[in-house]
């Protein structure tokens, strides 16, 4: 119980975080990416936030030997920069360049229930279902 | 031809908001040992069939209280579309299948394991900022 609560206590601490950064707009996502005359320069502080946050606070956190409501940490242990590591953030990186949404902003807008969003969200999750398939079938057809 | 909708400046807000972004990432970290990365948390509650299956929904049901009570409370906030439906369906397909391919999006690649400093996430990172600007400005200036 104690689990879900905290997931969906920090699920809405994030939500919060997006919307009043202004990073849940495509308009001003887009800006940003965009090095041109309209550069809206924003996002470099709620990255720069994020990360001035999370980043002594995982240094803090991970001295401890366990989370404070399971046994482990589940950190990914995976360290080899591969191609599939650049194929996959480079598609990732165009479809963002595109759109204007990355996974988590679409789902706060989502509530704004604009078909557009709605649209996004699904072929999103069309995206990840056709990955996942891929992966099993295609690149570890054993595994 | 396109107009395209632009935004102010706003450091103040935007980084009250990555502070907050910032806290929920380790909170998460600290409370149940898991990393908030958005795209593992919805490929994840669609694919995984744990028994730890659970705080993937809890968490992505807090994602969306947050736009609900925020528009109750504060009023509604700005989601300004920038291209045709097409063009977001493509997108989606993109961030969908890259993300997952990639192992992760903004949140899991770009705040959480820049964080923990890992090697792959800051590849991944520097790679998806410069498809995502390239991206941009070829479409509006090309």
């Amino acid at each position: 119980m104690k689990t879900l609560t905290m997931s969906l206590l920090c699920g809405f601490i994030f939500g919060l975080g997006l919307i009043v950064s202004g990073m849940s707009n495509p308009a001003r996502v887009l800006n940003f990416l965009d090095w041109g005359h309209r550069w809206d320069a924003t996002l470099a502080l709620v990255m720069g936030g994020a990360i001035a946050v999370a980043l002594p606070g995982f240094y803090w956190v991970r001295k401890r030997h366990a989370p404070l409501f399971t046994d482990k940490f589940d950190i990914p242990v995976n360290r080899t920069i591969d191609a599939k590591l650049i194929f996959g953030a480079s598609t990732f990186g165009i479809g963002w360049g595109i759109g204007g949404f990355c996974p988590g902003p679409s789902i706060v807008a989502a509530a704004t229930l604009q078909p557009d969003v709605l649209l996004f969200i699904i072929a999103m999750l069309i995206g990840m279902l056709i990955q996942h398939w891929f992966s099993a079938r295609v690149l570890a057809p054993d595994g | 031809m396109n107009t395209w909708t632009s935004t102010p400046f706003e450091p103040w807000t935007g980084l009250a908001g990555g502070l907050l972004i910032g806290i929920a990432v380790v909170l998460l970290l600290l409370s149940i040992g898991r990393i908030a990365g958005v795209s593992g948390i919805v490929a994840g509650a669609m694919t995984k069939r744990h028994f730890d299956q659970h705080w993937r929904f809890a968490f992505l049901a807090g994602l969306l209280l947050a736009p609900i009570l925020y528009t109750l409370f504060s009023g509604p906030f700005p989601v300004q579309m920038q291209l045709s439906s097409l063009w977001m369906g493509v997108a989606g397909l993109m961030v969908g299948f890259g993300t997952r391919l990639g192992s992760g999006c903004t949140s899991g690649h770009g705040v959480a394991g820049i964080a923990r400093l890992s090697p792959r996430s800051v590849v991944a990172t520097l790679v998806f900022f410069g498809a995502a600007v390239l991206t941009t400005n070829a479409i509006r200036y090309f």
